[in-house]
């Protein structure tokens, strides 16, 4: 039988210095944070980041922000998280930003083996300027190119052992189409399932873009209630 | 919920804003004074709030206590869900917004001109968190409508001859909602459709950049 399953010494091994990674979750929901977690303690270095958001201070990415592990991060919008705006004005950090649907095209046509699509969103602004502008049936369009990246970490509710993943509510978010525009794709789930277990009705993502697979011992505070966010 | 005059100018925006949605719409609704329309739905109104994090059919926020970790809103807020709700991918939830299925976009802002620009993602040198969900919304969404304080913290006027900052869209905003009058941004120019009970013809204008125009006979009051 498939068995996708790793442990937390093994998880990272083909993790780099220097590579592209892509990290899924919007907000908390989604986020990794304990693949995060190892990806801090192991240090690896000069790392380019895609991920909607950068968490914040002191959760998540920007804990590898703040380390000074990341060269470029690719985003929608950092707002929540100051030290990163911090960073990004200091230009300790390099940060690109897309419109958040043109970031998750950008990595759905990566994972579509597409080398990119046009747009109108955007083209009245000034992201036009560091863009390339071209023409189709005689309205202007930007040119976005595919996002890919060497490694993919997302957080899944469930998986069973050959890798098919169901997320829960709103941690989806980006985390499946992450999972189909990497080299290496690494999942973090609650609850391991026996293959066949699962009803193929019910799996968001099919096993195929799936790697390995970290079960979750526990989960530690920052999957929990952000009472900032609470009522 | 009922307007009083003690009520927040945001809330009192956000009270007002929540009378323009019809049943049956596709919402969504910005961060900041939009995210406060929740708050105000008209009883019996039934409408779709969509948050870009991949979630159709919001309700309101979570009461203390029984948040659910995998549930916010694209503000970051714990949320509760109506029936009939769906959960997608974030590719699938900008298909529903580039594809022009959201009916409404309510939208904060920094400033509005008056054939509909709408500049509210950066400030030059001083502000620039990321473009979110907005350039989409305010470019693809079937009407857009702005709600916003009228004038800045400093007093000087948010609605503008011409935007200064750089433009989120050009000409996408249709109604201009504030705490002292709602505005619909027609070819004309710039229509007053509503002023607040406390306020006066004559304030709205001196506290407007651009020009306004005044319909025949009495304006409503809100």
């Amino acid at each position: 039988m498939i068995d996708k399953t790793t442990t937390i010494d093994n998880a990272l091994s083909q993790v780099y210095d220097g590579q592209t990674i892509m990290v899924g979750g919007f907000g908390g929901p989604g986020t990794p944070f304990t693949l995060i977690e190892l990806l801090h303690q192991q240090g690896v270095k000069n790392l380019t980041l895609i991920k909607n958001d950068a968490n914040e201070p002191g959760m998540g990415i920007s804990r590898l922000l703040e380390a000074g592990q990341v060269k470029t991060l690719i985003a929608s919008h950092i707002g929540l998280n100051p030290a990163a705006v911090a960073m990004m004005n200091r230009r300790e950090l390099e940060v690109l930003l897309y419109p958040q649907g043109i970031l998750a095209e950008k990595i759905r046509a990566g994972g579509a083996g597409l080398l990119g699509f046009l747009t109108d969103i955007g083209v009245d602004t000034i992201l036009r300027d560091s863009r390339e502008v071209m023409h189709l049936d005689g309205r202007e369009a930007i040119l976005e190119r595919a996002l890919r990246a060497d490694v993919t970490l997302i957080h899944a509710a469930i998986a069973d052992r050959a890798g098919n993943l169901i997320f829960a509510k709103s941690a989806r978010n980006f985390c499946p189409l992450m999972a189909t525009a990497a080299d290496r794709v690494i999942v973090e789930v609650e609850k391991v399932v026996d293959t066949g277990s699962l009803d193929p009705d019910q799996i968001h993502l099919p096993g195929a873009f799936v790697d390995s697979i970290l079960a979750l011992d526990e989960l530690t505070p920052d999957y929990g209630i952000l009472p900032q966010h609470a009522l | 919920m009922e307007f009083c005059p003690s009520m927040p100018y945001k809330n009192k925006i956000a009270a007002r804003a929540a009378l323009e949605m019809r049943s049956g719409q596709v919402i969504n609704l910005g961060i900041g004074i939009p995210n406060l329309i929740l708050d105000y739905l008209p009883a019996g109104l039934e409408v779709f709030i969509q948050s870009e994090n991949g979630i159709l059919g919001i309700g309101p926020r979570s009461a203390a206590g029984s948040e659910d970790r995998n549930l916010i809103d694209a503000g970051a807020n714990y949320v509760t869900l109506n029936p009939g709700a769906s959960f997608f991918d974030s590719a699938l939830s900008f298909a529903l917004i580039r594809g022009g299925r959201v009916n409404l976009s309510f939208l904060g802002t920094l400033e509005v001109s008056q054939n509909g620009d709408l500049a509210n993602w950066i400030v030059p040198g001083k502000m620039a968190p990321g473009i979110g969900g907005g350039m989409e919304l305010a470019q693809k969404a079937q009407r857009v409508i702005v709600t916003t304080s009228h004038s800045t913290r400093e007093g000087a006027p948010k609605i503008l001859t011409q935007c200064t900052l750089p433009l989120t869209a050009r000409g996408c905003v249709k109604t201009i909602i504030t705490e002292l009058a709602v505005i619909d941004v027609t070819p004309q120019g710039l229509m007053l459709r509503e002023i607040a009970l406390e306020s006066t013809l004559r304030e709205v204008q001196e506290r407007t950049d651009a020009p306004l125009l005044f319909p025949p006979g009495e304006i409503p009051r809100f």
